[in-house]
């Protein structure tokens, strides 16, 4: 196993030059906490982002920030909570339910669009990612967006490489916008609901001036024996006082909200945001979007035809964590038969390689659409030497 | 004015326009198809007037289907195609060439769904901007993107340039907003990308149709995110002695932690000007005048205008000014959003759209009035304060054709300015023509060359739109 460590943006391009012509194809790697997402590589050589670290541009006025690709996310959370400012997109932490050791980066963050709860109001990390800079499968250096948040000059390829998982090209340095930390946060917690109804008070809350910025529900079984309705205010602490109260009245039928705070509040986020209730098990793990009122109803088909399958909701109903049996295709044809009248989409996040490699991964697109997936993957990697193969089988 | 040159038209495809719009008339009703000098003479530019170009033919589909078969067509008969919403381009995204088909969306105006409880909206292409949010304010929501020209500038358009508004600072530009669209590729192939739910399977398809301005395919409907509007908002005026004053205050907002809804700026040239036209009550004794906006209960909304105001006096804000009334905050917008229109009633104008990081600002304020002034002209600011986007307005008599390429060059020094300082050419309006020829002073070759491989992944022919958003020079088609 090779593994290319370059510290400059021009020995990245050095490497690629030299893999190419041979078609000696590569790992791109940050920490190596995200592994196992995607279909199973079978590649020999890596190239690490490890040696490209540091923050390159704070400018918490402009409310922008910059970084090479192998920076820890640690790093630049912590620079930006000494200025009281935030990433806005709550990005999920792998670690639990890959069970991955390491240090996540800023660049896999950009690469792989990694979102969380704060999505469904602040946008995903493609919102916020508003420049890169990277290297191509020809070994050039490109350079997409900048450090401005108002930018329409050319077509936008950050946005087709955030979200790429490395197969378009080996970020060197990502900048994005941030937003500053929430004075107080508190979240609203409901009790006993049926799925249906958590997602009906959330589609109400989130259809209410009241901004809640996260919003999730917990069926019976996963936080304790009662499902649970959160929702999540993030403000100045006279409007989250002022907004607990409106919310609690515009939902009064669902009944009295408990209030957590602090600890409590952030140690139950970072669950569904990291996916953790399925940590340590040997289940499959998928993650279906779609259409937030069209979650309990994929869920309760998926639940009918894969007994023993557990699921949650987040962003308002529209995110569903699916935990099945890994056994035979990991649910793959019950789930997308399921979603197939519905709408929207899954991507198998967890399961044995064996399981990966003859699954779709990411659901496969119409046929125009898996051309010009075709055709992007090879105007950016022509020799097809980038992750070959990790989000689509041939491309 | 002809600075910018356009493609020398085919004679190939002038010689074959007969047999071109006979085959055109197979495909789409009579009524759909212009053919007329008259009748073509609107479609021959857009916002960007110095320029003109009387196209081949007109095409006003109804469906997505008759836009699919006359894609398919264009590309058998290898004629070049221009995608038209309204018409409202600031930058000359669709402005025609004579041997092209323009194939416009006016026609698909429908709302064709609204689902308030997953909070979108599904429209055709066609549908003005101000047109969504029409049809869902009842209920108390609303589509956030907000360029001035929302009257009338369509949704199809607002894909195409990727546009911005005055209220993008909280809530984003058209890409966060827009969750799915159906797409017609060159081929006729139509295309369905995202829908109802938040992110796409496989490559974000979606964030590079956005701003793409109609080189990729003609979207003809569109998914997009509808929000529920705050209780109240109340915008405020603060005059400033000084420019520098006021962009201070504007960072010190930002790092107290409050992103207010809107930030807007106006120099004193823009004050003037607006205030003639709209009335609205602006303070004329300052040097520039910031417009915030708040939101909220009525509670919340005097809390944190307490601490923007508290803000605003350490930064030496001479005026505070508070709209009382619904008509009062809407006479403060009507000067803002009528600032390209007034100031159009004293003088000709070009209005350019750099942005540049916030911190740069008065180096660049004092720069651009130098330039300006090296040509003789005047320019008056308005922009988007919390996020840098620049609106110059150049002031010429576009009958006085030295006049005219010196304000011309006046813009693109200022565009050149921008990019030096670390900012980009164009933060919402789009490349178009207008922009097309600095595209190098922003990206080198291997970034431009990567732009063109992705585009000629839709049209290796150069068809779509092509004399848009690349230099004609060193253009690359696989």
């Amino acid at each position: 196993m090779i593994v290319h460590t370059p510290t400059t943006e021009a020995q990245a391009c050095a490497v690629v030059k030299s893999v190419v012509d041979n078609r000696v194809p590569l790992v791109l790697r940050g920490g190596g906490t995200r592994e196992g997402f995607g279909r199973p590589a079978q590649v020999a050589s890596t190239l690490s982002s490890a040696g490209l670290t540091g923050i390159t541009l704070y400018e918490p006025a402009e409310m922008v920030i910059a970084a090479r690709a192998g920076t820890p996310l640690q790093v630049v959370q912590e620079t930006l909570a000494e200025r009281g400012q935030m990433l806005p997109f709550e990005p999920m932490d792998h670690r639990p339910l890959f069970g991955s050791d390491g240090a996540p980066t800023i660049g896999a963050v950009a690469a792989c669009n990694i979102s969380g709860p704060r999505r469904i109001n602040a946008g995903a990390a493609r919102d916020s990612l508003i420049g890169v800079r990277m290297v191509n499968g020809r070994g050039e250096m490109v350079k997409s967006g900048g450090r401005v948040m108002k930018n329409v000059t050319g077509l936008d390829l950050v946005k087709l490489v955030c979200g790429s998982y490395g197969t378009l090209g080996f970020l060197t340095e990502v900048t994005f916008r941030v937003l500053p930390k929430p004075a107080e946060i508190t979240t609203l917690q409901w009790r006993g609901l049926s799925d249906a109804e958590g997602v009906a008070l959330l589609s109400s809350a989130l259809g209410s001036p009241f901004e809640p910025m996260a919003a999730a529900h917990l069926p019976a079984g996963l936080a304790g024996e009662e499902a649970l309705t959160l929702l999540r205010l993030e403000n100045f602490p006279d409007s989250i006082e002022y907004r607990s109260g409106e919310l609690a009245l515009l939902l009064g039928e669902y009944g009295v909200p408990d209030k957590l705070e602090g600890e409590h509040s952030a140690a139950l986020w970072r669950h569904i945001r990291d996916a953790a209730f399925f940590a340590g098990t040997g289940e499959a793990v998928w993650r279906l979007s779609l259409k937030p009122t069209d979650g309990p109803k994929a869920a309760s088909a998926i639940g009918r035809t894969l007994p023993g399958a557990r699921w949650f909701y987040d962003w308002g109903g529209g995110l569903v964590w699916l935990a099945v049996s890994a056994d035979g295709n990991a649910g793959a044809s019950a789930i997308r038969a399921a979603l197939k009248p519905l709408g929207g989409h899954a991507t198998l996040v967890r399961a044995p390689d064996a399981v990966r490699a003859v699954v779709d991964v990411f659901q496969r697109l119409s046929e125009p659409l898996m051309r010009v997936t075709a055709g992007i993957k090879k105007s950016f990697d022509p020799a097809g030497i980038f992750e070959p193969g990790r989000m689509y089988a041939g491309i | 004015m002809s600075a910018i040159a356009f493609p020398a038209p085919d004679a190939g495809i002038l010689a074959r326009r007969e047999a071109i719009v006979a085959g055109l008339a197979r495909l789409v009703p009579p009524q759909a198809l212009i053919t007329s000098d008259d009748e073509r003479r609107p479609y021959e530019t857009d916002a960007l007037t110095a320029y003109r170009r009387l196209p081949l033919a007109v095409v006003l589909p109804s469906t997505t289907q008759e836009v699919a078969a006359v894609l398919r067509f264009c590309l058998e008969q290898g004629v070049p195609v221009i995608p038209r919403g309204s018409g409202t381009s600031l930058s000359g995204g669709a402005i025609p060439q004579e041997d092209a088909v323009v194939i416009g969306v006016s026609k698909m105006n429908r709302i064709l769904e609204i689902d308030y409880a997953n909070r979108i909206a599904k429209v055709q292409a066609g549908v003005t901007n101000l047109a969504v949010t029409g049809a869902v304010s009842a209920e108390g929501f609303f589509y956030a993107p907000d360029p001035s020209s929302q009257l009338a500038c369509s949704i199809g358009g607002n894909i195409g340039m990727n546009s911005g508004g005055a209220h993008c600072l909280k809530y984003g530009v058209t890409t966060n907003n827009v969750l799915g669209v159906t797409m017609v590729m060159l081929d006729g192939s139509v295309v369905e990308i995202g829908g109802g739910h938040l992110d796409s399977p496989g490559y974000d398809l979606l964030g590079l149709i956005n701003g793409s301005e109609g080189q990729l395919g003609i979207v003809t409907e569109a998914t997009v995110r509808i929000l529920r509007a705050a209780e109240g908002a109340r915008p405020v005026l603060f005059g400033f002695p000084s420019s520098e004053q006021a962009g201070a205050a504007v960072a010190a907002i930002i790092g107290a932690g409050i992103i207010p809804v809107a930030m807007e700026f106006m120099d004193k040239p823009a004050i003037e000007i607006c205030e003639a036209f709209a009335k609205a009550g602006y303070p004329m004794d300052c040097g520039a005048l910031l417009i915030i906006e708040v939101e909220g209960s009525d509670a919340e909304m005097d809390a944190q205008l307490a601490r923007i105001v508290a803000i605003a006096r350490e930064h030496g804000v001479t005026t505070v000014k508070e709209s009382k009334s619904a008509m009062e905050a809407a006479a403060i917008w009507k000067g803002r959003k009528s600032a390209f229109g007034a100031t159009g009633r004293i003088a000709d104008y070009i209005c350019m759209d750099g942005t540049i990081p916030t911190g740069q600002l008065p180096l660049v304020l004092r720069r651009m009035d130098e330039i300006v002034k090296s040509y003789g002209l005047r320019v008056a600011n308005v922009f988007h304060a919390g996020d840098g986007n620049l609106h110059p307005l150049i002031l010429y008599n576009c009958n006085d054709p030295v006049e005219a390429q010196k304000a011309e060059d006046a813009g693109m020094d200022i565009l050149k300015l921008c990019v030096e300082v670390g900012g980009c050419l164009t933060g919402e309006h789009g490349v178009g023509i207008e922009k097309r020829d600095l595209m190098t002073f922003q990206f080198n070759e291997a970034d431009l060359a990567q732009q063109m491989r992705v585009r000629a992944v839709f049209d290796t022919g150069w068809l779509l739109n092509p004399a848009k958003v690349f230099p004609l020079e060193g253009r690359i088609a696989a």
